[in-house]
């Protein structure tokens, strides 16, 4: 019996699955996608975090695995000499769990064009890891043009091939299809728990949400989804006190993700963070995607028109800052707060102009940079306090 | 230089005085009412708006001549002020610095863009600073997304095909504004230029093969280079070249070279410190280094290993041209060619200048490092500051170490010709 089908059998308390979900969430060895491998005997392919189609992975009867770095859990010792310091720490952890041997279980690894690190980052890897299976991916960033689909089309097209090869099991369009409904239910099983948060979020804490949404991560999607079920048929059973708070919007996380305690520092401080980006990959569409017609025109339409905005899609006729105050007005939001993980330019980038935006729309903005080993949260703690008490008691 | 020589300095002063002329065109744009274009480097595609009548301006070459002129310290400054993080690019935050001064910089007041063309390639910045740049000056963006080349796979139709679509689209955008319409004709005009140009750059770029090197092709080729990165496509541009080369030619009659006496032939991978150009020049020069093959040299496209602008096929051409600039290669095929350069150029060791705003450039280059003194067993030197930023620049820290470099090849030299007793 899963872990899943035993929480829903014996009723496991809330707290016991997030606490669950926690350790599988942080834990750099993969057990989850290791037992996976070992009840399968199939192939497990790491996925670097912003728009990996894992449909696709998971249709060639693969584990799509998102890696998501070290998580501030790994002293950088390899990675040193290959990755200089002005780098984000994903990057550089990313490469340390592979040359420290964590990702042992790994078959493949799919990097999508994210940004100059990432995309560098498949070469590196491919030298390091001579003779595995590196797939990169390109993402048209000329998203309002009709070429882009073709050529979007074409791209998911050799990546199914190469899938195939490496799966030993072609991707047929009906298998393909299933997917893409397995992963629609997956993000609408998400979207519903954020939903929640937005509307009480006391009840549904920043970093409960997090481990509940990052376990997928590493988890089959049909397994997931049972999970998040369960944890939402158990989710309000025990009510939590109300508290003053200020509504906010958090940005900054859509690829190298805080420590988990920082949003909980951000929550005691007051902030109830309702709308946010971390973990953005996995719930990356505004709308379902197509699960009729060709599968691959559906996916490749999604990732062009259909997607959240980040800092490293590019928005066409959308405007970024359009986009972040509907989000706002929308969850009734009270202020944003700016976090870029340090030395990602794309993150740094937007956060000036959206920040100005904010502004400029009477909202106020708190901004900071965090990293993954980040330890000491006091700074962060009292900004925010600040910010809460200014928000509360003068605006 | 004594004046039995007749083309000594004509590749570093003409080039100066195209630049000059060309400032002096985008100043009197406006008056004119010659339409402007911006855009990048790597991957230009040039010649198509030209054939349209845009007069080009490229944001890098005014950081970068911030940078040499010792402005773009206060100008990086001035983006900080305004929000930008001290690890974002310094040419991004250089020309915001200009942008948000008037456009004043040491080279005349610039015009505005009337359309800003990301010619995406190689770097995820140029979407970053072209977005913000549309935001201030209220310009439309065409962005022609260019696909990382990728490794072990030959140039792949598809991507090239892409590319040929977005041109035509950037073709009817073009014609919209201007009124004219897309003539083949013209733009072939001006690839039957280029390829004159590249032809006989790349003369250039080969003749450090000799010894001496009668040219160095990171320090010179800098200068030499910029003509065919702005200008390339004009008859001006392949004028140019015809005079360098003669300058290059008269050299090697003379065995003369950028250094007194050639001592150590070094391959340069990354951009050069530009606030810091001189001095970093003469830590090198001290020792007899002279560089005969340079990444930086291609970052505006790559012509030593047979690509051409073709004007039988225009579009195609342009495309094949942009998806082979150096950022725009992943890392194996980067790494093939330094080892390429290493072999062909007989060098000595390689030196890799890191700079952090440049992680287009520089993420994988300690990698490289890894590589060739582990792999290939060849001395390289590390070096790490920024191109555009001068506060990265440490210069007594940079001295030792290229001190303590050359000084243990000059060691390794003697010890290896030493008969063993
Ligand atoms: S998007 Fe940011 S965090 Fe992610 S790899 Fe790029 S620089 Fe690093
Ligand atoms: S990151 Fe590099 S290529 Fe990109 S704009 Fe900055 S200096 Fe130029």
């Amino acid at each position: 019996m899963s872990e899943t089908q035993h929480f829903r059998k014996h009723g496991k308390s809330w707290e016991e699955i997030v606490a669950h979900c926690r350790v599988l969430v942080l834990d750099l060895d993969f057990p989850a996608v290791r037992a996976w491998k070992q009840q399968t005997g199939g192939k497990a392919v790491g996925c670097f975090p912003v728009y990996t189609p894992q449909e696709l992975i998971a249709a060639a009867g693969g584990l799509p695995v998102t890696l998501y770095g070290g998580r501030g859990l790994l002293e950088i010792d390899h990675a040193d000499s290959r990755i200089q310091s002005f780098v984000c720490s994903i990057a550089r952890s990313t490469l340390e769990l592979g040359l420290a041997n964590h990702l042992d279980w790994m078959d493949g690894f799919v990097v999508p064009s994210i940004c100059d690190v990432a995309r560098n980052l498949s070469g590196v890897w491919q030298r390091n890891f001579p003779g595995q299976f590196v797939f990169y991916l390109h993402l048209p960033q000329n998203v309002d043009s009709a070429s882009s689909l073709v050529y979007y089309r074409g791209e998911l097209e050799r990546f199914r091939a190469r899938l195939a090869e490496l799966t030993g099991r072609a991707v047929s369009d009906q298998a393909l299809q299933s997917a893409i409904r397995t992963y629609n239910r997956n993000r609408e099983l998400l979207a519903e728990l954020y939903r929640r948060r937005t509307v009480q979020p006391e009840q549904w804490p920043a970093s409960h949400i997090y481990a509940l949404a990052g376990v997928g991560n590493v988890l089959p999607r049909e397994e997931h989804n049972q999970l998040l079920e369960a944890a939402l048929a158990l989710g309000e059973s025990r009510p939590r006190p109300k508290r003053d708070w200020v509504r906010v919007a958090l940005r900054g996380m859509f690829c190298e993700q805080p420590p988990l305690e920082l949003l909980e520092v951000l929550e005691e401080a007051g902030c109830a963070v309702v709308d946010d980006d971390a973990q953005i990959g996995a719930r990356f569409f505004l709308e379902p995607v197509a699960d009729n017609g060709d599968p691959l025109t559906a996916l490749a339409e999604a990732y062009l028109h259909q997607t959240v905005l980040t800092p490293v899609n590019n928005p066409g006729q959308r405007s970024r800052s359009e986009d972040l105050l509907g989000r706002c007005r929308e969850k009734w939001i009270q202020g944003v707060v700016f976090a870029s993980a340090k030395f990602c330019e794309p993150a740094l980038y937007d956060a000036v102009r959206l920040k100005r935006a904010v502004e400029h729309a009477g909202l106020p903005t708190l901004e900071f940079e965090y990293e993954e080993k980040m330890t000491v949260f006091e700074s962060v703690r009292m900004q925010a306090e600040t910010f809460v008490e200014s928000v509360l008691f003068f605006s | 230089m004594s004046s039995s020589y007749q083309y000594q300095d004509v590749g570093r002063d003409l080039q100066k005085k195209m630049l000059g002329d060309w400032y002096r065109r985008l100043e009197n744009a406006p008056r004119d009412g010659t339409p402007v274009a911006y855009l990048f480097i790597s991957g230009n595609i040039g010649e198509l708006l030209r054939s349209f009548g845009f007069e080009l301006l490229y944001p890098e070459v005014n950081a970068l001549q911030c940078g040499i002129k010792k402005v773009a310290g206060d100008l990086i400054l001035k983006a900080e002020d305004l929000g930008y993080s001290s690890d974002v690019c310094g040419y991004v935050k250089n020309d915001i610095g200009l942008a948000t001064s008037g456009n004043r910089g040491p080279f005349g007041t610039l015009p505005k863009p009337d359309l800003l063309v990301c010619n995406y390639s190689g770097c995820n910045t140029y979407i970053k600073w072209f977005e913000a740049l549309a935001e201030h000056y209220d310009a439309p963006v065409f962005l022609l997304d260019v696909p990382y080349r990728r490794t072990g796979e030959t140039q792949r139709q598809e991507d090239l095909d892409y590319v040929v679509a977005q041109l035509e689209q950037l073709a009817r955008v073009c014609a919209e504004m201007t009124g004219k319409p897309y003539d083949p004709d013209a733009l072939s005009a001006q690839l039957e230029n280029s390829r004159a140009a590249e032809d006989l750059w790349v003369r250039i770029l080969e003749s450090a093969q000799h010894r001496p090197a009668p040219f160095d092709a990171f320090f010179e080729a800098v200068f030499f280079m910029a003509p065919i990165y702005v200008l390339r496509g004009t008859r001006e541009c392949v004028d140019y070249y015809e005079a360098a080369w003669k300058e290059i030619e008269e050299r090697m009659a003379h065995k003369l070279g950028p250094v007194s006496e050639e001592r150590f032939r070094v391959v340069i991978e990354g951009p050069p410190p530009w606030p810091n150009f001189r001095n970093f020049w003469e830590l090198f020069k001290r020792w007899g280094v002279c560089c005969v093959a340079s990444t930086y040299s291609k970052v505006g496209g790559i012509w030593d290993f047979g690509l051409r602008h073709d004007p039988r096929r225009p579009m195609e051409s342009l495309a094949e041209y942009a998806v082979n600039c150096y950022t725009n290669w992943d890392w194996t095929l980067r790494r093939h060619m330094l080892e390429r350069y290493v072999s062909d150029y007989a060098a000595d060791a390689l030196v890799i200048h890191s700079v952090k705003s440049c992680r287009a450039f520089s993420v994988g280059q300690a990698d490289v490092r890894e590589h060739f003194t582990r792999s290939r067993d060849l001395p390289t030197l590390f070096l790490e500051s920024d191109l555009a930023d001068p506060r990265y620049f440490s210069e007594a820290q940079i001295r030792n170490r290229i001190d303590a470099f050359f000084e243990a090849l000059e060691h390794r030299r003697v010890a290896a010709v030493r008969p063993v007793a």
